[in-house]
């Protein structure tokens, strides 16, 4: 059974999201990294860069996927998780911790609003849809 | 696998040289290079090994005996038809003639050579039932971009822009989507139903007026042939779409059914699997591409055509873009992988027209023998109720549930049985899967074998499931750190590093 | 039947096991109507003696005197240990390394292929090999588009607006159709080559042309010349563009290495892998080399070795980063390669390993010396010129005043090959003939040609 803090919102492609005094933190659910297997490469984006929602933005990699990760929101990337170039263990050890990816400044926080409250993403993940994108 | 085998890992070739020494009698006569200008010139030799002759030629040797091959093992592995490759046909294309003959020597110095490749593009045109053949792809996969870039150009000289969706099955080798992207289009995949045949509803519901073609592998990689091919040639065809011949399992059909007469416009053939030419360790293959009179004229190029001089004699030349305007054009340098093409023209030539018809028998009666011999022993199939083409589908997810030993798992203990594993989690949809291709130049005795190892692995599951799980334990090496050989890259020698 | 082992007695028991009374039972699931194909203009069968008979007699057609044509593919000696080794059934007739345990001995040459490959391109990592030359440069091409809009995108920009690559001097004319259609259907335009009136690079023409995303440079260039590397390099590296270095690997025992042109080295390096001991063969199979920057490796496509540990500790080989290739990752695969040409690229690391890097150079520095050998004997007869003044590798361009085509046919008629006619891949150099001479030439290989284009300008 994968946690899933109830605190973080979560899109459809295992993505999750935490707005904080105004920048919204992003890294992917403990679900999905179990999924995943060992994360050996991630592909951060670039500081500055702006993004829509639902674009790719970075690249989760282990030894037998890669995976495109989503931005769950629009906006700004104020913050990358340099740590994870050397130590991308951190994704499998800490998912919702030190496993951060990036940190965005949202253009309108009310995008969180589309995303999934933990229980619900807690049925998406059990009813065997939550295919790998 | 030799008891003998070596240890390897800690000794590279650059771990045994010392500075200074040669294989003295490889040195060239020096040359004068005082006239190039200084500083286009390297400042200091490259980091090559520095062994003498034997050194080299034991440290090649013994690395050899830690591979297992087609010579040395039984080599099942589902859709890449590891049958015997012929010493004769290497014979035949080792000729000084044919290997010292340079790519762009003039037609009048290339006569054997030329007519060499005609008589194979006739064969293959017989064989698939296709209007015209071009030997230049270098591999399946550059044949089936080679098809799907035909599809293209056509679409494109018609006009017709709209078509924008490749049509792929979920059970598909993954070179046909990453192959539909290479080629601008978008892959969407058609569901495949659950007795191994492409759900004929689902297609309906996909294919339309963006659909430039479909990819489909006949048999199936499903180890089933899809029988009803001639509906959905219709349906993508009435669609405006063309279709396409992933020739991976050709072996099972050879000289029994034709593509060309299931309504495939357009096909590449995998020689390294059909007509028995070495795989060499992941390459050189041979992926030929044949059309159907709608797509002839964008055929890649070169390839050969037969004039008659005014005394009668045949006379061959290529054909260029200036002969094929609208051919897609060229994928190699020269003539793709000549020396392969040579191959497989000895093995056709040996065959003739009866044992390419018993090759597809063989194929088909080994593989239905050793279904038949799995399902005895009592292993899940995946198809039940199929016939197997020249390959089937075996599942453990029974063993992985219960036991935690997975398909990968019972792959790596039958190495230390002496067999190659089959293929495993291909194809994608069946769970815990081997796809198993045993080839029709196997005797049943080594089926047999191949039946009891497997017998004797399942029993192992239940008593010592961890002896399994940490197979193999008789070679070189046990199972690799994948995560390692990831995170920290260590992908060459570097002196002090 | 051929290789088909099954005696009346197997094949009766085998179909009463599966209860089946025939084989032809067994193709019931196929529809009879795509039974009934006519096989009947196939041939019958033979044995390997005729079969070699009637081979052996088109292979003696083809055979010639000496050769005098590179232009990709070149005539070098071969130890005799290469083949002997590469051609061993452990090494022949293995599948590629997947099960990594039951395949040591294919992953480790591979390794020590790269090593070989990057000392000698002096760059960070390649990979275990693509198909030849010319499609290397298609996927060095590919690569060079993604890295460069992977960047852009970063930078907001839309993937739709067609990608130029600039092509800075005489690039092979045939790599370059391989890499255009490889590359055609993605929205990728490689320009003409920029060739200046002295054979080497129009580096004015390559800064009034259209902004590339990457610019390629042939070293030696095809028309062998040696060309202005670190000028090309350093314009690419200030305008924003990856260079993509295409080289022969014999002239990199004595050439600098892309890694060190310019300030910073070439980004992607390319070439054909023919001279490392295979045969010409009529151009295949051979291989193509492919190397990178470590912030690449990502974009690399094909297969890629890495040394890692086993179980118990011990060191031992795999195949890694596989998340990128088109079995796992399909549709966003970087390529759909999934060959490397390794029987070839055992057969090169044996190559190497035999010559090191004296061999190697001696090779090199030998082939220079016998190529400035032929063009000065060329070059005596009145009517024969150099074409261009600048310093060559093992290549030169000859003009011989009058169209080249129907001078190397009757050179032909005379068992001689005799240089590539540049005019069907360069029109103004109708009257030219690029001729080679590799270190297998000899003093009376170089007077017979002489002799033979004497008579054939003589008629």
């Amino acid at each position: 059974m994968s946690e899933t803090p109830a605190e973080l919102r979560y899109a459809a492609t295992h993505e999750w999201a935490q707005l904080r005094d105004g920048v919204v933190t992003v890294g992917i659910s403990d679900f999905a990294q179990d999924a995943l297997g060992d994360v050996v490469y991630v592909e951060l984006p670039e500081l500055d860069q702006e993004v829509a929602a639902g674009a790719e933005i970075a690249v989760v990699e282990s030894v037998k996927a890669a995976s495109d990760i989503y931005a769950p929101v629009s906006g700004t990337v104020v913050a990358i998780n340099d740590g994870l170039e050397d130590a991308p263990e951190r994704v499998n050890q800490d998912p919702y911790g030190d496993g951060w990816f990036f940190k965005l400044e949202p253009l309108d926080s009310g995008e969180l609003d589309n995303l999934m409250a933990a229980d619900a993403y807690q049925d998406h993940c059990e009813t065997g849809e939550a295919r790998e994108s | 696998m030799s008891e003998r085998a070596p240890a390897v890992g800690t000794t590279t070739i650059f771990d045994i040289g010392a500075p200074g020494r040669r294989a003295h009698a490889q040195l060239a006569p020096d040359g004068d290079v005082s006239d190039l200008p200084a500083d286009c010139l390297r400042a200091s030799g490259p980091a090559l090994p520095a062994v003498s002759e034997l050194q080299a030629v034991r440290h090649y040797t013994n690395l050899s005996r830690c591979n297992f091959s087609i010579d040395n093992q039984f080599y099942p592995l589902g859709s890449c038809t590891m049958k015997y490759n012929p010493r004769g046909a290497h014979r035949a294309a080792s000729l000084p003639g044919f290997l010292e003959r340079h790519p762009l020597a003039p037609d009048a110095l290339s006569q054997g050579f030329l007519a060499c490749l005609y008589e194979l593009q006739e064969t293959l045109k017989v064989v698939t039932g296709m209007a015209a053949v071009s030997l230049t792809p270098m591999a399946g996969a550059q044949g089936e971009f080679a098809g799907v870039a035909m599809i293209r150009a056509y679409h494109d000289a018609r006009h017709d822009d709209e078509r924008s969706e490749i049509l792929v099955p979920t059970a598909a080798h993954g070179t046909n989507p990453a192959t539909a992207v290479m080629c601008g289009y978008q892959a969407r995949e058609v569901a495949v139903g659950a007795d191994g045949d492409v759900d004929i509803e689902a297609l309906k519901a996909v294919v339309g007026p963006h659909t430039a073609g479909i990819m489909l592998t006949n048999p199936s990689t499903c180890g089933v042939f899809e029988r009803r091919i001639v509906e959905i040639a219709a349906i993508v065809h009435d669609a405006g779409g063309l279709l396409y011949y992933d020739g991976a399992n050709l072996n099972a059909i050879l000289g029994k059914a034709r593509p060309g007469d299931m309504g495939f416009d357009v096909l590449h053939m995998n020689l390294h699997k059909t007509f028995a030419t070495p795989h060499g360790g992941g390459g050189p293959g041979s992926g030929p591409v044949a059309a159907g009179e709608r797509l002839l004229p964008f055929l890649p190029t070169p390839y050969v055509a037969r004039d008659t001089d005014g005394s009668g004699h045949d006379v061959y030349r290529w054909l260029t873009v200036d002969d094929r305007p609208q051919s897609i054009g060229r994928l190699s340098a020269f003539m793709g992988n000549a020396g392969i093409l040579l191959r497989a023209l000895a093995y056709a030539q040996m065959l003739g027209r009866e044992g390419m018809r018993r090759v597809g028998e063989y194929a088909t009666l080994n593989a239905n023998y050793l279904m038949e011999r799995l399902r005895e022993a009592g292993l899940e199939l995946a198809y039940p109720t199929r016939r197997a083409s020249h390959e089937f589908i075996v599942t453990f997810r029974e063993e992985a549930k219960t036991q935690g030993v997975t398909a990968m798992d019972i792959a790596k203990r039958l190495l230390d049985y002496g067999c190659h594993a089959p293929t495993t989690y291909f194809p994608l949809l069946v769970p815990e899967c081997f796809l198993i291709e045993p080839t029709e130049t196997e005797t049943p005795e080594e089926l047999d074998r191949f039946v009891e190892a497997l017998i004797r692995i399942r029993d192992e599951v239940e008593r010592e499931p961890e002896l399994v799980r940490t197979a193999p334990h008789t070679l070189p090496v046990t199972r690799l750190d994948d995560v390692k050989a990831a995170r920290e890259l260590d992908l060459s020698f570097r002196t002090g590093g | 039947m051929p290789f088909i082992p099954h005696t009346a007695e197997d094949t009766r028991t085998m179909l009463a096991r599966i209860g089946a009374a025939s084989i032809d039972e067994l193709f019931d699931e196929i529809d009879t109507d795509l039974m009934r194909a006519d096989f009947g203009p196939l041939a019958d069968g033979v044995g390997e003696m005729d079969m070699l008979a009637a081979m052996s007699g088109r292979a003696r057609r083809d055979q010639t005197g000496p050769c005098f044509t590179g232009a990709g593919c070149y005539d070098h000696h071969i130890p005799a240990a290469v083949w002997d080794i590469a051609s061993r059934g452990e090494f022949m007739t293995a599948y590629t390394p997947y099960q990594a345990e039951a395949s040591q001995g294919t992953l480790q040459v591979i390794y020590e292929y790269q090593s070989m490959m990057t000392a000698l391109t002096a760059m960070d990592v390649t990979n275990a090999s693509v198909y030849d030359g010319g499609s290397a440069l298609g996927e060095s091409v590919l690569m060079a588009v993604r890295a460069s809009r992977r960047r852009q995108r970063q930078g907001g920009a839309r993937d739709s607006a067609p990608v130029h690559i600039a092509v800075a001097g005489a690039c092979h004319p045939l790599y370059l159709d391989a890499a255009r259609t490889i590359t055609r259907n993605q929205g990728i335009e490689i320009g003409e080559p920029l060739i200046a009136a002295d054979g080497r690079t129009d580096l004015d023409a390559l800064a009034a042309g259209p902004a590339p995303a990457a610019v390629v440079v042939q070293q030696p260039n095809f028309l062998g010349l040696i060309e202005r590397v670190d000028e090309v390099t350093a314009w690419a590296a200030s305008h924003g563009a990856l260079l993509i270095g295409v080289v022969n690997p014999t002239a990199l025992a004595l050439l600098k290495p892309p890694g060190e042109w310019g300030d910073d080295g070439a980004d992607i390096v390319c070439g054909d892998g023919q001279p490392l001991g295979i045969p010409m063969a009529s151009g295949g199979p051979s291989f193509g080399f492919l190397c990178t920057r470590q912030r690449l490796v990502r974009q690399l496509p094909g297969r890629i070795v890495g040394r890692t540990v086993d179980s118990l500790g011990r060191p031992g080989f795999t195949l890694t980063l596989q998340a990128r290739e088109q079995h796992i990752r399909r549709a966003k695969a970087t390529s759909n390669i999934c060959t490397n040409q390794g029987l070839l690229v055992t057969a090169a690391t044996v190559y190497l390993a035999l010559m090191g890097a004296e061999g190697l150079r001696r090779t090199a520095a030998r082939c220079h010396a016998r190529t400035r050998d032929l063009v000065d004997a060329l070059t005596s007869m009145e009517s024969v010129t150099s074409r261009f003044s600048g310093p060559f590798f093992h290549e030169a361009v000859i003009d011989i005043g009058r169209p080249a085509g129907p001078v190397a046919e009757t050179l032909a008629a005379s068992g001689v090959v005799g240089g590539l006619p540049l005019g069907q891949l360069h029109p103004e150099l109708d009257h030219c003939l690029l001729v080679c001479a590799t270190e297998k030439r000899t003093d009376a290989d170089i007077a017979a040609f002489r002799q033979a284009l004497a008579e054939a300008l003589a008629r």
